[in-house]
């Protein structure tokens, strides 16, 4: 891909902006955790794209960027999918059949936690606990709560999202 | 002047220095506490834990290689219990450690296994998960194994603190910790120069070079090949060591009567083509100094720096010397001159390089380097490599009676010899170049500006009036440093030396292991081995590239003269840049 192309992604020079901010301090490294946070902020993860720029604009070795993306759990490495599901896995969700619930959920999506759904639409993540203990066992899409789960429900919900999906691919 | 103070080891009155660590200060008193991610050319890691004392007063151990002395101090570093500790932290190390030693690369020469000797590891108590990683097979050169990996960081540190190439780091976390290239990336797409140095820091088989030992022993018995090899000149200045020598032992004719025996047909000196290479490069910086072309010019000769100037230098790609390293010349002129002498078809000729490097590897699979469509070397071995075949081949070589190299390629000069030490490709060049310019030899051989392991050295020698300015750097931190200098300053230099490897390739990533009483790169072995280079050279009756009879003849009956269009076609090469581009952090510490 020529530069013509890819400099043209509003994101990278968003990204380049911040860092030229961040430029005249005595050591860039240390500012390279704000960095990569602004990067998946932009882009949802660390993209290579991204941490090339880290590279280039900062000057900091790829190797160094990527011991600090891979240290911390909050840095994605892949796209994340277009929804993300959060599957409680704290004890009173556990107690009441968590584990059935994320066991339905492998396989509705073909993915596994920290992982996308092959067609890019669901991203599955587990939480400690969502402080809806109540409606033991949940989940949470988008930020939104589906309490009292069953796996039917899972399966029903998780049909909701693809058909609107492919209602609004269809209108588009 | 530093404050003196009094420290009790082991209940016994010491007097040392302020200012050092524990380690440093027992080192010095004959206490050598064992150590494992320690070196003192790094950064303190303290990783590993095995270095731990007791000191009066703290609750708890202390790793000696980080904690300073102070005033009264009372240390102990062999106390039941500790011995104890420290046995188990070293039986920790090994608990996901593959039990493979007896199938293993480095067994008997492995410092892992070695530490949990001297521990007194009988024993194994605790059985723990194993790691489960793909080999990295990718690159020419380096293997990459993080099964047997123990995390004490040497290798990280030796790239980034010495080399300032920084293609390796810790990625992950806790027990998933893996060192590995950025992206994880195959290594052969990674920043990596194929150095080496990892593999001589490494404490275990984590690091190892590609190895064509095997592939070398079968080679050796098909009767349809010519079967012809090159040594580097500091395989000889090292090899004894292989065979628990004292560094420092020179072993030119018994190399070459050792791969005699091992089956090769003709052996040939690289410190001939080395002299060749002087004859072009000499030349080559002479023209240049008239104004044809770039200047300072910068030498070619080390295979890791002219990865790294590709990735990391693309803007002085045309101030690099063009002349191919002495392993390429050699071979270019194997494949054609040598096989038009003896008459055999070139194709039907096995080119073997033994070198003191793992770069080499790299060189040899370059296809620009090929001669009418024939890799100019076929197999590349380190000095590890060729002292194991001669070991396995059951060769006395410690007590091997030594033989010459073979016509028409076996004679080198003096100056071929030092090619191997930092420094010594300067020193080489000018003393021809000044007698090529000035038509009479340059009284002083012996340039001593040149010579020695300090990090950047400067020298000057004057043509005919006009003053030359040299410099030299060895590993490529200090080459990074000096050719920032060269980049600010661009009329400084005249002609410049770059070096990959620590000291020169006397320190190259392909050199022996470091025995039980030594560390890998230690400052006196590389200068014991410096010097048995610089002894070859004095013993030498040619001490000029120019006056070697074999090289005279090469351009009487061949090339013509340096510089002539068949020299161009088969003794010189140009370099690209490539991807991916190499960074060094410039606020990092210059060591």
């Amino acid at each position: 891909m020529s530069c013509a192309v890819k400099c043209q992604d509003p994101r990278i020079n968003e990204l380049k902006t911040f860092m030229e901010g961040l430029k005249g301090s005595p050591r860039s490294e240390a500012n390279l955790i704000t960095i990569l946070h602004k990067a998946q902020e932009l882009y949802g993860y660390l993209s290579r794209e991204a941490m090339d720029a880290v590279v280039d604009t900062m000057g900091i070795p790829a190797a160094h960027i990527w011991g600090v993306a891979t240290f911390y759990h909050y840095f994605k490495l892949k796209a994340p999918g277009k929804h993300i599901i959060s599957i409680c896995l704290g004890t009173a969700c556990y107690i009441k059949g968590a584990g059935e619930i994320l066991e339905k959920l492998r396989d509705e999506l073909k993915t596994d936690i920290g992982g996308t759904s092959p067609d890019g639409l669901f991203s599955l993540e587990e939480a400690r606990c969502l402080g809806a203990c109540g409606l033991a066992p949940v989940i949470m899409v988008d930020g939104k709560i589906y309490g009292s789960l069953t796996t039917k429900r899972v399966s029903e919900i998780i049909n909701g999202f693809r058909k609107q999906e492919a209602a609004s691919a269809k209108s588009a | 002047m530093t404050r003196k103070l009094t420290i009790y080891i082991n209940d016994k009155p010491y007097e040392v220095d302020e200012g050092q660590t524990i380690m440093q200060a027992a080192d010095k008193l004959g206490y050598r506490i064992p150590r494992l991610c320690y070196h003192p050319k790094l950064s303190i890691e303290g990783a590993c834990r095995v270095c731990i004392v007791e000191v009066e007063g703290m609750k708890n151990y202390v790793a000696s290689c980080a904690y300073p002395v102070a005033e009264g101090m009372k240390i102990r570093t062999h106390t039941k219990e500790l011995r104890t500790a420290r046995r188990d932290i070293v039986e920790l190390i090994l608990d996901n450690h593959p039990e493979d030693c007896h199938t293993c690369e480095r067994d008997g020469i492995c410092e892992l296994q070695r530490l949990a000797y001297a521990m007194g590891l009988r024993h194994r108590h605790f059985e723990g998960e194993k790691k489960n990683y793909e080999k990295d097979l990718s690159s020419t050169s380096v293997i990459r194994d993080p099964n047997k990996c123990i995390l004490c960081g040497r290798c990280v540190r030796i790239c980034s603190e010495i080399q300032k190439v920084n293609a390796l780091g810790y990625a992950h976390r806790g027990f998933k910790t893996v060192v590995m290239p950025a992206y994880n990336m195959p290594f052969s797409e990674s920043v990596c120069t194929t150095c080496g140095q990892c593999i001589n820091v490494c404490p275990t088989a984590a690091f190892v070079e590609k190895n064509y030992s095997q592939e070398l022993f079968e080679k050796l018995q098909d009767k349809n090949y010519i079967k012809v090899a090159q040594i580097a000149p500091s395989v000889r200045a090292a090899i004894g060591e292989a065979f628990d020598l004292e560094p420092g032992r020179a072993m030119e004719r018994e190399t070459a009567a050792a791969l005699r025996k091992l089956g090769f047909d003709y052996i040939f000196d690289t410190q001939l083509s080395a002299d060749l290479t002087i004859m072009e490069e000499a030349s080559e910086f002479l023209e240049r100094l008239k104004g044809k072309g770039k200047l300072p010019m910068i030498t070619s000769c080390s295979s890791a720096w002219m990865k790294c100037l590709e990735q990391f230098y693309p803007d002085l790609i045309e101030n690099v010397s063009t002349c191919k390293s002495p392993m390429s010349m050699m071979g270019a002129m194997i494949r054609t001159y040598f096989a038009d002498k003896i008459k055999v078809d070139p194709r039907k000729i096995l080119s073997v390089a033994v070198m003191c490097c793992t770069a080499k590897k790299y060189e040899a699979a370059r296809p620009e380097l090929k001669v009418n469509g024939m890799p100019a070397v076929d197999i590349v071995v380190t000095t590890r490599e060729i002292a194991w075949m001669i070991k396995s081949a059951g060769i006395d070589f410690v007590h091997i009676q030594g033989e010459d190299f073979d016509k028409p390629l076996g004679i080198s000069s003096g100056a071929g010899a030092i090619f191997g030490a930092t420094g010594g490709v300067m020193e080489a060049a000018l003393r021809t170049a000044y007698e090529l310019y000035t038509g009479e030899p340059l009284v002083d051989i012996e340039i001593l500006d040149v010579r020695g392991l300090k990090g950047i050295k400067e020298g000057k020698v004057m043509l005919d009036g006009k003053e030359i300015r040299v410099a030299v750097a060895h590993g490529l931190g200090n080459a990074n440093a000096l050719l920032n200098i060269v980049r600010s300053e661009p009329e400084r230099y005249h002609f410049v030396e770059i070096m990959g490897c620590p000291g020169g390739c006397v320190g190259g990533g392909g050199q022996p292991y470091a025995g039980s009483n030594s560390m890998p790169l230690d400052e006196e072995c590389l200068k014991k081995r410096a010097q048995a280079l610089y002894n070859i050279d004095q013993h030498k009756t040619i001490r000029l590239s120019h006056n070697n009879p074999d090289v005279r003849r090469l351009y009487k009956e061949f090339l013509g003269k340096p510089l002539s269009p068949k020299s161009h076609e088969l003794l010189h090469t140009h370099y690209k840049a490539k991807l991916p581009r190499g960074i060094v952090p410039q606020e990092m510490t210059v060591r």
